[in-house]
This record gives C-alpha cells, sequence and structure tokens, in this order.
C-alpha cells in the first residue's frame, strides 16, 4: 500500500535551522507592515466618521454663530434677507418619514408573515430574491417615477376626491385641504414608504425565520392558528429585531435624498395639509447647495446636514444595539 | 473488550531498551489554561527521537492541548496560555520571545481534518518550501514529488497536480497534509486525531504512513482509538482530567498497566 | 368546544391571512408597476445615439455618452480607491483584532456609515476637497463615491473572513507560515469569491448614487474625462433633466434610469449568483 520507491534522505533532511531563521527574518518585516496598514486601515473608518462630523460642525459654525438655537426653532428661510431657519425642513423630514413608516410598517410585516408562514416553498424564493433586488435599486429611479408617473396620477384621481370627501369632517378637513398640486409631503411620503418596504420586509422576514420551529411547532400544537402564532409567538419572541429593523427603515427614509426632492414640492413652509409642498432636509441641501450664494447661505445648508446627520446617527445606533441584541440571542 | 484482546491487537514488541531512548522534547512541570480553568496539570514527561508517542485518554482529558502546546498553537487565541518548561534542542518552547514560525516549521502538525488549501496540489506543498528556501523549477519539482511519496500519495495524483486539493478525497487529503508537513523538514510531527475523519481503507494507509515517518522523525499522535495507538505506537500516555497518569511502553500498557484508572480505561470500563 | 369562540378565531385567522396575501400581492405589484412604466419609457427612447452623442443643450436631442463615460469613471476609480481600505479594515477586524476593542467600535461606525445619508457624504466631500481647490472637479466626487464603497467592502470582508475555518488558519500556522502570508495566500484565496460578491454589491450601490455627485463632481454639458473639472455622471444628468420643462430632456432621464436600473440588476444578479456558487461547492 505504502509505495518503497521513494529516493534518498533529501526529503528528511534538516536544513539548518540558522538558514531557515534567516528566511523568515526576511519575512517579518513585511508582515509588520501588513499587520499595521490592516489596523491602519480599520482606524481609517473611524477616521471617516470623526471627519464628517468634524467637517459638518466646523462648515455650520457661522450659521450656528449667527443664529443661534433659534436655527432650529425659526421657521423663515429667505436668502434675500439671509435669514435661515430649519424648523420647515426638519418637519418635512420628520413627517414624511413617519407616514412612510405608517404606511411601510405593517405592509412589511404583512409580507414577512407571507413569506415564512403562508407562502408555497417554491415561491419564496423568487419572491425572497426580487425584494432584495428591489432594495437595491437606486432610489433615483423611485425618484423620477414619483415625479412622472404617481404624482399625475394622484393629482388627477386621488387627491380631489380626498380633499372632497374631508372637507366638512372636522379635524380631518385640515389635514386634506388646498389644490390639489400632485407633489407634496403626502405624495413624498407614498415613495419613501415604496423604498423603505423592501428593506423592512426583508429584515422582517430574516428575524422572522429566526424564530426557532420548536416554539412554533409547540403552538400549532396546541391548535393555534396562524395568526395566532404570529401574534402570540413570533412577534414577542422577535420584538426587538423588528424594532431594529424598522428603526434601520427609518434611517434609510430620513436621509433619503433623491426619491423625495422630485416630489416634495422645495416649499419652506410648515403646512398642515399633507397635500401641501414642503421641502426635507436633504432636499434643501440637493436643490439649493450649489445655488447658494454667500457663506451665511452655504453655512445653514450644512448646519442642516449636520442635523440630518445626527439625526439618522442616532436612530441608526439605535437599530443597530437592537439588532445586535438580537443577533446575539439568537447566535 | 477486555485487557486480553485490547493487547492482541498489536503484535508483541520487545522493550525498549532506555539505552536507545534519545528525548527530543522534555516537558517539565507543564500546567495549561483556559481563562481561569486549568486544563493540564504539572505534565512531565518526554518525547524520544525517532520513536512514536501515543496520547489516549477520555475526551477533555487535554490530551490535544497538550499537543497544541508543542508547537504553539494556542498561541492563535486569546486568554490561553502554558506555564513551566518544553524543552526542544536547548530552547525553552515557551519562551514568549520564540520565533513561532521558525518553531512551527521544525514541529509540523496534522490535524483531524483534513485541511488542504484552497489551491491545486503541487502549489499545497510548493507554498510551505518556498519560504523557507530558493530552489529552481526543478529541484522544486523533485522536493514536491519526494514530499508526496513520502506521503504515499504519488502514484495517485501525479497526473492531476494541477487540481484542486478540495477535489480529493478526504483519506488522500490527509496524506496531502502530511506531505504538505513532511515539505517544510520538520523534525518532529504532532498528529491530532488524524483518522477520525477517515474510513477503515485510509486509517490503515495513515497508520502504516506514521511509523515509516518515524524511521525519520520524531511523532506524537493524539487518539482516541485505543487499538490505534496499541498499533502504531512506541510509547503511550495515558491521561485524566489534564493529568499524566501513565506514560510507559506501549506494550506495557496495554498488557499491564501500573495504575488502576489505566486499567479501567482501555478495559472499556469508563471514557 | 365553544363554538362562537372557535368561529370569532377562526375569523380572525381568516382576516389576517387575507390581509398578508394582499400586502404582498399590493407590494410586489407596486414594485411591479415602477419597473415596468421605467421598462416603458426607457426602451422608447432607447437607440444607438444614446451611446453615441454627448447631452444636448434644451430643446434638441442627442445622448448620454458624456454621462455613461463619466459614471464608469466614477464607479472604477471610486472601488480602486475605496476597496484596499475596505479589505484591509475588514482583514484587521476578522484577522489580527478579532477580539480587539477596536474592532467592535469599528463594527458599529462602519453599521451606521453604511446607511448614512449618502448627502451628508457629499457635503463632507465638498468641505475637505472642494473648497479648499476652489472648484467642482471629478476627482472629489470619486472620492465621496469612495467613501460609500469602503463600509459595504468593510463588511462584506469581515462576514467572508470569519467564514473561513480556524482549521486553515492553523493549517497554515502549522508549517511555519507567518500570519500575513496566511491571510494573503490562504484566507483571502478561501474567501474570494464572498470578497468579489461584496465588491460588486459596492458598484451596484455606487452606480446609482446621486445625491454625493451633485456638489462634488457638478455635472459637465460636454464630454471630459478632466478629473480636475467637473464631470457628467448619469445619475445627476437625469436630476437634472427630470426636473427640466423640456421633452428631450424628460425622454433622456428616463432612458438614463432604464441604463443604470440594468446595470445594477446586472450586478445584483451576478453577485446573488457568485455566492449561490459558494454555498453550493
Amino acid at each position: 500500500m505504502v509505495e518503497v520507491t521513494w529516493q534518498g534522505p533529501d526529503v528528511s533532511a534538516r536544513q539548518n535551522v540558522e538558514d531557515r531563521a534567516r528566511a523568515l527574518n526576511r519575512l517579518r518585516l513585511s508582515d509588520d507592515v501588513f499587520r499595521i496598514m490592516t489596523r491602519s486601515a480599520a482606524m481609517f473608518v473611524l477616521a471617516i466618521l470623526g471627519g464628517v462630523i468634524l467637517a459638518l460642525f466646523l462648515g455650520s459654525l457661522p450659521a450656528l454663530r449667527e443664529f443661534g438655537f433659534g436655527f432650529l426653532v425659526s421657521e423663515s428661510w429667505n436668502p434675500v434677507t439671509e435669514k435661515f431657519g430649519a424648523l420647515a425642513p426638519v418637519y418635512g423630514t420628520l413627517m414624511t418619514s413617519f407616514l412612510a413608516m405608517l404606511i411601510a410598517v405593517p405592509f412589511g410585516l404583512l409580507i414577512a408573515m407571507f413569506l415564512t408562514e403562508l407562502c408555497p416553498k417554491w415561491l419564496r424564493r423568487p419572491i425572497g430574491i426580487a425584494i432584495e433586488l428591489l432594495a437595491g435599486i437606486p432610489s433615483i429611479i423611485y425618484g423620477i417615477w414619483g415625479l412622472f408617473v404617481l404624482a399625475p396620477f394622484l393629482q388627477q384621481y386621488i387627491q380631489p376626491p380626498l380633499i372632497k370627501t374631508f372637507q366638512n369632517v372636522p379635524g380631518l378637513s385640515a389635514l386634506f385641504e388646498g389644490p390639489p398640486y400632485g407633489i407634496g409631503i403626502f405624495t413624498a411620503s407614498l415613495i419613501l414608504a415604496i423604498m423603505v418596504l423592501p428593506f423592512v420586509t426583508s429584515i422582517s422576514r430574516d428575524v422572522f425565520d429566526a424564530v426557532p420551529p420548536v416554539l412554533k411547532e409547540a403552538a400549532y400544537g396546541l391548535g393555534c392558528s396562524t395568526w395566532e402564532v404570529m401574534r402570540y409567538v413570533v412577534l414577542p419572541y422577535t420584538r426587538v429585531g423588528v424594532i431594529g429593523g424598522v428603526m434601520l427603515g427609518l434611517g434609510r427614509a430620513l436621509g433619503e435624498t433623491m426619491a423625495v426632492t422630485f416630489v416634495i414640492g422645495n416649499a419652506h413652509r410648515i403646512s398642515t395639509s399633507l397635500l401641501a409642498p414642503g421641502t426635507t432636509i436633504s432636499a434643501t441641501i440637493a436643490n439649493e447647495f450649489t445655488e447658494a450664494v454667500g457663506d451665511l447661505y452655504t453655512s445653514s445648508l450644512i448646519a442642516l446636514g449636520l442635523i440630518l446627520f445626527v439625526i439618522t446617527f442616532v436612530v441608526l445606533a439605535i437599530a443597530r444595539y437592537l439588532l445586535m441584541r438580537i443577533e446575539r440571542r439568537i447566535g | 473488550m477486555n485487557l486480553a484482546t485490547a493487547a492482541s491487537s498489536t503484535e508483541p514488541r520487545a522493550p525498549i531498551d532506555p539505552a536507545n531512548l534519545k528525548p527530543k522534547i522534555t516537558l517539565r512541570d507543564l500546567d495549561f489554561y483556559y481563562g481561569d480553568a486549568k486544563a493540564l496539570k504539572s505534565i512531565t514527561m518526554s518525547l524520544y527521537e525517532n520513536k512514536v508517542t501515543a496520547f489516549i485518554g477520555p475526551s477533555g482529558c487535554g490530551k490535544s492541548t497538550l499537543l497544541r502546546v508543542l508547537n504553539r498553537m494556542y498561541d492563535l487565541y486569546p486568554n490561553q496560555r502554558a506555564s513551566g518548561q518544553v524543552s526542544f534542542d536547548g530552547t525553552n518552547v515557551l519562551d514568549p520571545g520564540l520565533d513561532l514560525n521558525l518553531l512551527r516549521a521544525r514541529i509540523g502538525m496534522v490535524f483531524q481534518k483534513p485541511t488542504p488549501f484552497p489551491m491545486s496540489i503541487y502549489e499545497n506543498i510548493a507554498f510551505g518550501i518556498r519560504l523557507y528556501e530558493k530552489l529552481t523549477k526543478s529541484e522544486l519539482d523533485q522536493r514536491v514529488e519526494q514530499s508526496l511519496r513520502r506521503a504515499a500519495l504519488w502514484e495517485e495524483v501525479k497526473d492531476k497536480l494541477g487540481a484542486n486539493g478540495l477535489s480529493l478525497s478526504g483519506g488522500q487529503q490527509q496524506r496531502l497534509c502530511i506531505a504538505r508537513t513532511v515539505a517544510v523538514r520538520p523534525e518532529v510531527i504532532l498528529f491530532d486525531e488524524p483518522c477520525s475523519a477517515l474510513d477503515p481503507i485510509s486509517t490503515a494507509k495513515v497508520e502504516e504512513l506514521i511509523q515509516e515517518l518515524a524511521e525519520d522523525y520524531t511523532i506524537a499522535i493524539v487518539t482516541h482509538n485505543m487499538q490505534q495507538a496499541a498499533r502504531v505506537s512506541d510509547k503511550t500516555a495515558f491521561m485524566y482530567l489534564g493529568e499524566l497518569v501513565e506514560f510507559d511502553d506501549t506494550n506495557k500498557i496495554f498488557t499491564s498497566p501500573s495504575d488502576r484508572r489505566t486499567q479501567d480505561y482501555i478495559t472499556g470500563r469508563f471514557g | 368546544m365553544d363554538t362562537a369562540i372557535y368561529a370569532s378565531r377562526r375569523r380572525r385567522n381568516h382576516i389576517s391571512v387575507a390581509a398578508s396575501i394582499a400586502a404582498t400581492v399590493i407590494g410586489l405589484g407596486w414594485l411591479a408597476l415602477i419597473l415596468g412604466s421605467l421598462f416603458w419609457q426607457g426602451f422608447s427612447g432607447l437607440s444607438l445615439r444614446v451611446f453615441l452623442e454627448n447631452t444636448p443643450p434644451p430643446g434638441s436631442d442627442g445622448g448620454l455618452l458624456n454621462a455613461i463615460v463619466g459614471s464608469l469613471i466614477f464607479t472604477v476609480l471610486a472601488v480602486a480607491f475605496g476597496t484596499p481600505i475596505g479589505i484591509l479594515a475588514g482583514t484587521y477586524m476578522a484577522e489580527y483584532g478579532r477580539h480587539a476593542r477596536l474592532t467592535h467600535v469599528v463594527r458599529f461606525i462602519n453599521d451606521i456609515l453604511l446607511s448614512a445619508p449618502s448627502i451628508v457624504v457629499g457635503l463632507f466631500i465638498y468641505e475637505v476637497m472642494v473648497r479648499p481647490m476652489g472648484h467642482f472637479s471629478g476627482i472629489s466626487g470619486a472620492v465621496a463615491l469612495a467613501v460609500i464603497v469602503i463600509p459595504v467592502v468593510v463588511r462584506t470582508t469581515e462576514d467572508m473572513l470569519l467564514l473561513v475555518p480556524d482549521t486553515m488558519r492553523e493549517a497554515a500556522a502549522s508549517i511555519g507560515l507567518p500570519r500575513s502570508l496566511m491571510i494573503q495566500k490562504v484566507a483571502y484565496r478561501a474567501a474570494r469569491s464572498g470578497i468579489v460578491t461584496g465588491i460588486l454589491l459596492a458598484v451596484a450601490r455606487v452606480s446609482g448614487e446621486t445625491a454625493p455627485l451633485l456638489f462634488t463632481a457638478l455635472n459637465n454639458q460636454f464630454y471630459s474625462t478632466n478629473l480636475n473639472a467637473p464631470m457628467s455622471s448619469l445619475p445627476v444628468v437625469i436630476f437634472q433633466f427630470a426636473l427640466s420643462p423640456y421633452k428631450d430632456w424628460q425622454k433622456l432621464a428616463w432612458t438614463g434610469a432604464l441604463i443604470i436600473t440594468l446595470a445594477v440588476l446586472a450586478l445584483s444578479i451576478t453577485a446573488r449568483a457568485l455566492s449561490a456558487a459558494r454555498k453550493t461547492s
């Protein structure tokens, strides 16, 4: 079985230990260099974050000095008199994101429920892949579709009946008043909802999938219906992960630029009506930055960017923290 | 299984003349810790030149841990440390300033699961050689062939040296790993349960190989298979709960062990 | 058995199941609608001219040549700048510093950068490059996109290297291989297809990014490959043309959007196929 044909003592002949040590010494330098390079690259990632914060802070200093805390609570945005306040874009950002999540989260959870509990096996993969591919489509595509297809459609067929229906309902009439522009907070929220839907769906599906099958089997074994298993077993078990996923989607929605800029209307005012045009932080920056004249104008736009970054940072940090917790529990 | 059948599975060996035993590696009061847990307790013993030393004992007894101390493999992981002395050719293996790569080139290791690198069969072998020596193409070819022959694999792979190492069967992969170890020309080879993932035929080949290799190398093998220890080794160490219970000629361990626990283990009363 | 309770449970279950199916149909239908109109509008404007002529002045027709070339240049440069840093950082996290504090911090920060608003990256590069240089430039656009590439590559590199079994590392160490060579010759090789997948995903992500380019590379109506001057890119042209009142420009915006979408879909599908091939091998 073992061949006896190997010749010569060459293989087992020992190489001088000093020769080997010398050979290894030559490699030591490159070994150290590589290690230091990887470590520096890791620190560079931290430096990017530090750089972003520092650059935004320094860039927004002139505006913050000029307006102080008033920047946050002032609604005026007047390039001519150089009076700037962040309230309208901040309101628009929060409002569109909130409405978008209000639509996308129930949809996302229901689709995730369909994928994990109801969907026939052969359909599960194609739908899952389709959703992940859609999550990768650039937001500008959603924006252009919103501008040319969704907005005219809403203007013609949806908004007039909405206005008409609610015009005599106290309380709600304020939300749906004014002429049907097509573009505005409502349209932007819809587009955002469509855009974050794939994110929310795929994360919810992943956390639902992570529920140990025995838990679900035990509940089904008691005679629970699909809905009851979802409601009383899966959702409580995955609550932290689902909230993490929702926060992640929210982070995306808050910072989203292109999908919103097309359809928000870019109007620096806060109106109670959801159908009225408004603006968001990112839309304001995208629309006005290159045309901004004067240091104060530019600086105010950068200050808006700083506010946006702080908001998304907090939201994303909470999201990651929650997702990390559920990963630890499962892993 | 009783004492008699365990012993009969090996040919009777003549007792080893102590005058022929030259210590290659000597352990003195070796302790080992995983974090705060003590995994090896004051081990003192020697591995002898051109002899096969087998380590047996129930799972978790520390036999694999001991092997991984000898080439400082534990250094790859945090919170693992050893104390005591392991002398190898006049140096202390545990010396923190030691060049580990040099140590590992001199003390090779073959693992439980075959671990060919994700590259061709030829490269798997040539890779380690090039680290230490500058050879011409034909010298290198020759070394690769010799190493593969030494691992009894040459005839099976000589026509497909360019094929991926992972395309071989499990037994062939394990012999490829042995060839890879031999190619760097070590002085000691450590086998960590080398046959536990192999079928009986491949196991027989590897066992035969180990005995052949003992002509040129000092060998230590960890095994959970007592017959294997009896078949391939000259010396056997029985370990239990981190202690070295008994260390003697294999023949002696399997016929008349002096410790009660050794006897219980090899007759299958526990473990 | 109380039949009334049973009936109400049954009804509730039927309603929720119906809602779940309806949500899936509506959700997917809506997304299909978007792709449908994109293909409809985009294909009707697609012709050879799109690839042969530069962007036209208002009111006349032309193509997207300068924008396509610009986008290719941006993508190549962003990947060339960002990938090495990303791979090295991911290597540190999975290999040298697997248990280090730095790794935990970097992982957390990197995950945040991964979904941070891209327009903020544009502002950042404006502050550190455009303002000091005094003018918009192609190179600053490429750097802005590189900042977006890095977190994607860091993440996949770390994940893929962590999938390489430790036994492989031990085997490499056992023949005396120095750590750096073990990583470069053994671990990278074992994780190769996964890392390539990550790079493809980064390319897909970057090729549609608009916001970071708006005030770094700006736009250029003419054909230009001068990295020290404003440079055109597909997303920025789409943005500008779609919001214009000219029908010809709007048509080109749709066509540009279709080109980007096809490119992104092709990249993501390739990446998926690669990782599927890895799992089965």
